[in-house]
């Protein structure tokens, strides 16, 4: 333990004024205490996954498996394979919601940040103020009227009813004009004299300046729609998306425990892996996340 | 060309309007998808739930208009409701405040760190709300038999001779539920007040040695709050609104409707009326009061923190 402090506390800045080495471990232990109630039940998730059905039931249970098998995530392929709609079919419905979604919400939801984020026009403030207002409620509220509007259009039972209004999505759109604000206006204002137009600019100056800010979009509607089950608009079969699938494994008897884990296991890994890779662009979104 | 030349004085008010437009038509064309669609799937839907509210409507035949009946019977018949609003209150005071401090107490605790170590922890705090439904994990923790991790830790260790049913148990469910969405929480906003935490002007802090700040408790309130405020103020909506929406975990732990509605919500009232009872009128009303607590709770908080340090 001793050491490991020791370690811990070399990984420190050196160079920071105004602290006290008991001070530190004090605020260390902390850490490290919600760090394991943080990582413990997605450890678990992990490394049940690649559990016996024995081991999988053993206590005190075991971090990390003494056999490592991938039992479970054969039976989960067997168990695609013999379902009435092919599992794959789930994933790919899945796939195609998360991938339309989040594009299109980064593309439209970055071409209405641009002129809000650099532009003053009749109706620029009344948008916005619309978008803040609806950080402050959740999509909940909307529920009800959602569904009427989208029987009416004529999307149930369409992937569309999913992807359009997460497009839609507020909180994206917000962090993108807060991030498009620090681009300098010299810059746009330069094009313009070498006769770039308006829709040049942005697609050619302006969305590869904001790369950052597409992964925090990508993050935060990524977990959203992957793990959307299609509730009310969807109720074809063969439309509806693996979350809901692993709903219907997960009300299976215990025998599924594994298979379940084997799910859990790919449903956390993709989005987890996506922000291992883009944590520190991400971060950079968020220092212009500030209100007034 | 003509037009140019005509005096900007003798236009009225309403042609400059239109001249300002069209100046911007490029800003208007660039912006219209997304508008459209959040004016189809956020701003209208608002207004069409409070429409909603004052009637009957079950989908199939058209509304018809009750006026106030349904908020009466929320306020007078449905006791669940009062459960629900009950639930959705505690879940909130409970779980807004002490997830906003733990978002900010983490962040603020990483930024100590070297930039490896600070990139894992911010990974290890954040991965869980992006685990999509890894938090199904804590079903296994708080198993009611003695196979619950819980369960079988605390019977080991002799504190409980018999396993306890978290998740059937009424008294028990609220604090199941609680424990899961703290861990679910650090979202957003611990990614905005890390963030923010970067870009504080470091020159602040040694300008601050100089005029006599002595520890980092010091350091934390007179120079770090101070710079943070837009951080702060982004994150408290976001905790705010996330803590107040509270039904997913509730109903995939404890249950859809839960034993004795021990852990039912506003947001699963909502689902209940909207989703399962296709009383699409009372629904609407569930949400119209869920809107208002919201937008009450945000406005509210965000004019207090506005003053802090004013």
């Amino acid at each position: 333990m001793k050491i490991n402090l020791k370690k811990l506390l070399r990984f420190t800045r050196t160079k920071r004024i105004n602290r006290s080495t008991a001070g530190n471990i004090f605020l260390f232990i902390l850490l490290a205490l919600f760090g394991v109630f943080s990582a413990y039940p997605l450890i678990m998730t992990a490394s049940n996954a690649f559990k016996s059905l024995d081991e999988l039931f053993l206590f005190p249970p075991r971090l990390f498996p003494r056999n490592i098998t991938l039992d479970n995530f054969r039976d989960l392929s067997e168990l695609m394979e013999n379902s009435w709609i092919p599992f794959s079919r789930y994933f790919f419905n899945t796939i195609l919601i998360t991938t339309l979604g989040t594009a299109g919400h980064v593309l439209i939801a970055s071409m209405c940040a641009y002129p809000l984020a650099k532009y003053k026009f009749p109706g620029r403030n009344l948008i916005f103020t619309l978008v803040v207002y609806s950080l402050m409620f959740a999509p909940q509220v909307t529920a009800t009227p959602n569904y009427i509007i989208v029987s009416r259009i004529g999307l149930i039972d369409n992937p569309a009813a999913i992807i359009l209004p997460a497009i839609a999505s507020s909180l994206g759109l917000y962090l993108m004009k807060q991030f498009m604000q620090q681009i300098p206006m010299e810059l746009i204002e330069s094009a313009k004299i070498d006769g770039a137009s308006e829709y040049r600019i942005f697609f050619t100056i302006v969305m590869p300046l904001v790369k950052p800010a597409w992964l925090t979009l990508i993050i935060l509607l990524f977990q959203r729609l992957w793990t959307t089950d299609g509730g009310a608009f969807i109720f074809s079969e063969e439309y509806k998306p693996v979350s809901y699938a692993l709903r219907q494994i997960a009300q299976g008897t215990i025998e599924r425990a594994g298979t379940i884990a084997a799910v859990s296991f790919i449903m956390m890994i993709v989005p987890v892996t996506f922000f291992i890779l883009s944590q520190s662009r991400i971060v950079e979104t968020f220092s212009h996340s500030g209100m007034k | 060309m003509q037009t140019n030349t005509i005096d900007i004085k003798r236009l009225t008010k309403r042609q400059l309007l239109w001249k300002e437009v069209k100046k911007n038509k490029h800003n208007y064309v660039l912006m219209a998808p997304y508008v459209i669609l959040f004016m189809t799937f956020t701003v209208i839907p608002v207004f069409m739930s409070l429409g909603i509210s004052f009637t009957y409507f079950n989908l199939l035949e058209p509304p018809r208009f009750i006026g106030l009946d349904n908020y009466m019977k929320l306020a007078l018949e449905d006791e669940v409701f009062i459960i629900a609003i009950k639930n959705t209150l505690i879940l909130a005071v409970v779980t807004g405040p002490i997830s906003y401090l733990l978002a900010f107490v983490f962040a603020w605790l990483i930024n100590e760190l070297g930039p490896k170590l600070r990139a894992f922890m911010t990974l290890v705090f954040y991965a869980p709300s992006i685990s999509g439904n890894a938090f199904l994990m804590w079903l296994l923790i708080f198993s009611g038999d003695i196979h619950g991790y819980l369960n079988a830790f605390l019977i080991r260790f002799g504190i409980t001779d018999n396993p306890i049913l978290w998740l059937k148990n009424p008294e028990y469910m609220m604090f199941v539920i609680i424990i899961v969405q703290l861990w679910l929480s650090l979202g957003v906003s611990f990614l905005a007040f890390i963030a923010g935490l970067q870009s504080v002007d470091k020159t602040l802090y040694e300008a601050g040695a100089i005029d006599g700040i002595k520890n980092r408790w010091q350091e934390l309130w007179f120079i770090t709050l101070p710079s943070m405020k837009p951080q702060l103020l982004f994150g408290a909506v976001m905790q705010i609104t996330t803590s107040l929406a509270i039904a997913e975990v509730s109903m995939q732990l404890v249950g859809f409707p839960s034993v004795q509605y021990a852990g039912h919500t506003i947001v699963t009232h909502l689902i209940d009326y909207g989703s399962t009872r296709f009383d699409l009128g009372y629904a609407s009303a569930i949400a119209t009061i869920l809107f208002l607590i919201m937008m009450t709770a945000n406005l509210v908080v965000r004019a207090i923190l506005r003053k802090v340090g004013e």
